[in-house]
């Protein structure tokens, strides 16, 4: 399953496309390690456990920020679980996600 | 045991001595005229002797009119009778000695008719199967479990059943005389108090020691079942009881009327109470969990919400209010409410409050989430039914109108309450709120698909994606999705068109992980004969509490869809592990898997649909990659509508 998640990713591009600080492969590496797919899906796009990742509006200083300090329903994860550059790098891993398609092009949403 | 059993009729002790020493005759007799041949035998004697006038009587007298060896009916065969009359259609069972005698009544002298006796590899199947099926028809089963450890198997179960108010009928067996039951394994399996372990959680049980007493027992036993709150009855059979004949307990045996209840409704005057506050409210929400018992339900809940344009916020015990109606709402619709209608809530105090699981040393912590002055009315039927020992009841929440009563019951009453104190100025106002909700709902619709786009194409198959591909395909059919156990988002939910009270049948109750493959094969029996398309989203771990259901479905024809969410995970608990590794400061330990240890169920994977197979299933798998589960879906779909059950598994993500 990772073998065709990586090969999905680099096939299409996009870990090497990153504009953002940290380096995407080493955060899509460390979002698996960190257990941060738990939540959120390996894809970042969010779920019932947690809010979607994938092209984040949140800015990265406010992410890393949230990460280590949160008391909401998030547990806190310490400098010594994750690092600011692990954070970094898992920054812009999400932010290199393809941008989700307009749900009115996808027929399966759009069912009479 | 009771006096009668010692009275003029063969009891089971004396009856079993007797055909011991009936069985030993012949052989001493054999033995006799070996000895007497021995000492004879410098005789000489024919090669073969001639039969004597006993033996020729034996080959050649048409056998007298001799009923059977027990000297008359069996108890067992009353205990159909009594049966019988209570219309219970399927009896889905693990068969056991306690039971034996009531078995063979069953499928000889009942015919195998009404109920009809279902193969379960499981007891806590049996049980699963009558929860799924009663969710249906309305209708409850009977299962039978033996003695002391069948009922031990089926005690989860029970307390799924228990704590989502649905009834079912369970008959153990039991020996209760211990100066003459067999010693060894059935005397394992009797206990003085064979109920005692789930009497916190059962609606009523007894052990009947006569066979009039298991009349009225078990005719009690539907009733009390039967009435709101509904719930699950347990009825101990002594082994001696089934198997002796009626004739030991005298004459003039009765089978009592079944007089079926009205449901509880509430007071008259807390119902105008109630309306008034209602109508006074700016922003009334009604919440509803288990509130629509019927279809009928779905309808008094809609005219409801319409009257006053409430928003209604549906939780999902039930199938209480169509997702497609512009008043229906997600949970948060809550925060802004001055009025709240709790309709059969199993957990108030939630719906007010919220507790977020991160609070200091580890411990949650508790935070309002309701308007302050918030006004709260409950119906809850489940108020008459409160037990000490297991916390099915939540925490206390004060309400400002509290109704021990049915909701579903009711209804009519308020309903008409509101439309008599409803001035032509609030009703006035009507239209106006109607418009605004009609915009909100869009909004919130149009979110949905939205995050629905999200991951659309990942593989591992994203949960939005599954439910769509599958609803795509089944949307035109008459379906029914009976069970969604592993959460998937809450997707169908959220986007699948959900009008008829059988779309959606609610979850476990008591959240006891291994409810949905044998609810889903009960409802699917029960679909199948309404001639409805059953499919269930099936999760992995669940699958694999009792995964033997899977061949009673096959071997008596129940067709259902069964499409996995398989995570490859008790995923719950990956990220509670996770969360306690993350307040305790210390990295999770993965070992060879991609999450904590003691939670993933991969390295190997198991293949569902190799386990599927092997029961007489159609099946299909792995499907990872999203193009396929279409196509896939569909030629499952052929393999249903042909009458047989078709499993995908298909690996997903998370959540």
């Amino acid at each position: 399953m990772k073998t065709l998640f990586t090969f999905s990713l680099l096939a299409a591009g996009l870990v090497a496309t990153s504009a953002f600080a940290g380096d995407a492969a080493k955060g899509k590496v460390a979002f698996e390690k960190k257990g941060c797919w738990q939540c959120h899906g390996y894809e970042g796009q969010g779920g019932v456990a947690g809010p979607r990742l994938a092209n984040t509006q949140l800015p990265e200083e406010a992410l890393i920020s949230f990460v280590h300090n949160t008391n909401a329903t998030m547990p806190p994860f310490s400098e010594k679980l994750i690092s600011d550059a692990e954070l970094s790098d898992i920054y812009a891993y999400v932010q290199s996600k393809p941008k989700p398609a307009d749900p009115k092009t996808i027929p399966l949403l759009n069912l009479k | 045991m009771s006096e009668p059993r010692k009275g003029s009729g063969p009891d089971r002790r004396g009856f079993l001595k007797g055909a011991a020493l009936a069985g030993a005759a012949p052989a001493l007799a054999a033995t006799t005229q070996m000895a007497d041949a021995q000492i004879a035998a410098p005789r000489h004697t024919p090669s073969a002797l001639p039969p004597n006038a006993h033996q020729i009587a034996a080959e050649t007298k048409v056998p007298g009119a001799v009923e059977n060896r027990i000297g008359g009916k069996p108890g067992s065969d009353f205990m159909v009778d009594v049966i019988k009359t209570l219309d219970i259609k399927y009896t889905p069972s693990n068969c056991a000695s306690s039971f034996r005698a009531l078995h063979e009544s069953l499928i000889n002298y009942g015919e195998n008719k009404a109920p009809e006796y279902l193969s379960c590899m499981h007891e806590e199947s049996g049980v699963g199967m009558a929860h799924g099926y009663f969710k249906i028809t309305g209708k409850p089963l009977m299962t039978m479990v033996h003695g002391t450890v069948g009922l031990q198997h089926a005690t989860m179960a029970i307390y799924n059943a228990y704590c989502d108010r649905v009834p079912v009928i369970i008959i153990g067996g039991n020996d209760l005389d211990a100066a003459s039951r067999p010693p060894g394994v059935p005397t394992f399996h009797a206990a003085q108090d064979i109920n005692l372990i789930v009497r916190d959680y059962t609606k009523w049980d007894d052990m009947p020691t006569s066979l009039q007493a298991f009349a009225q027992s078990m005719v009690r036993a539907y009733k009390i079942a039967m009435t709101p709150p509904y719930g699950p009855v347990a009825i101990s059979l002594d082994a001696g009881l089934q198997q002796e004949p009626i004739g030991a307990h005298g004459s003039g045996l009765y089978i009592p009327k079944l007089t079926m209840p009205s449901p509880p409704a509430g007071e008259m005057g807390a119902v105008k109470d109630a309306a008034k506050m209602l109508l006074a409210a700016e922003n009334p929400v009604i919440v509803a969990d288990r509130a629509a018992r019927t279809a009928n339900g779905v309808r008094l809940l809609v005219e409801l919400a319409e009257l006053l344009q409430a928003n209604v916020v549906d939780q999902g015990g039930r199938m209480n209010f169509p997702n497609t109606h512009y008043l229906a709402r997600p949970a948060a619709a809550t925060a802004q409410a001055d009025v709240i209608l709790g309709l059969e809530l199993s957990d108030f105090w939630a719906v007010v409050n919220s507790y977020t699981d991160n609070g200091e040393h580890g411990i949650g912590f508790n935070s309002p989430k309701a308007k302050a002055g918030v006004k709260l009315i409950s119906i809850n039927s489940v108020e008459l039914l409160t037990k000490a020992n297991y916390q099915d009841f939540q925490r206390f929440q004060s309400v400002d109108i509290s109704m021990p009563a049915d909701a579903e019951a009711t209804l009519p009453a308020l309903i008409e309450a509101i439309k008599s104190q409803m001035t032509s100025e609030r009703r006035a106002q009507n239209d106006q709120r109607a418009d605004k909700a009609k915009k909100a709902f869009a909004d919130i619709r149009a979110r949905e698909t939205a995050t629905a786009a999200v991951a659309w194409d990942a593989s591992p198959i994203s949960t939005a994606r599954l439910c769509m591909e599958l609803y795509a395909q089944i949307k035109d059919e008459d379906w029914s999705l009976v069970a969604s156990e592993g959460n998937v988002s809450n997707w169908p939910n959220r986007l699948w068109k959900m009008e008829k009270h059988h779309h959606w049948l609610g979850r476990s109750g008591g959240y006891g992980v291994g409810y949905g493959a044998p609810a889903s094969v009960g409802a699917a029996l029960a679909n199948r004969d309404l001639g409805r398309f059953s499919v269930s989203i099936q999760s992995d771990g669940d699958l694999m509490f009792a995964p033997g259901v899977l061949w009673t479905a096959a071997k008596h024809k129940i067709p259902l869809l069964s499409v996995m969410h398989n995570n490859r995970a008790w995923h719950q608990e990956v990220m509670h592990v996770q969360r306690m590794a993350s307040f305790r400061n210390r990295p999770s330990n993965y070992g060879n898997d991609a999450g904590p240890v003691g939670t993933m169920i991969q390295n190997p994977d198991i293949e569902y649909h190799k386990l599927a197979e092997s029961m007489g299933w159609w099946a299909k798998g792995p499907i990872k990659d999203p193009a396929q589960l279409g196509p896939a879906i569909k030629e499952a779909m052929a393999v249903v509508k042909s009458g047989q059950p078709a499993l995908l598994n298909v690996w997903t993500q998370p959540r």
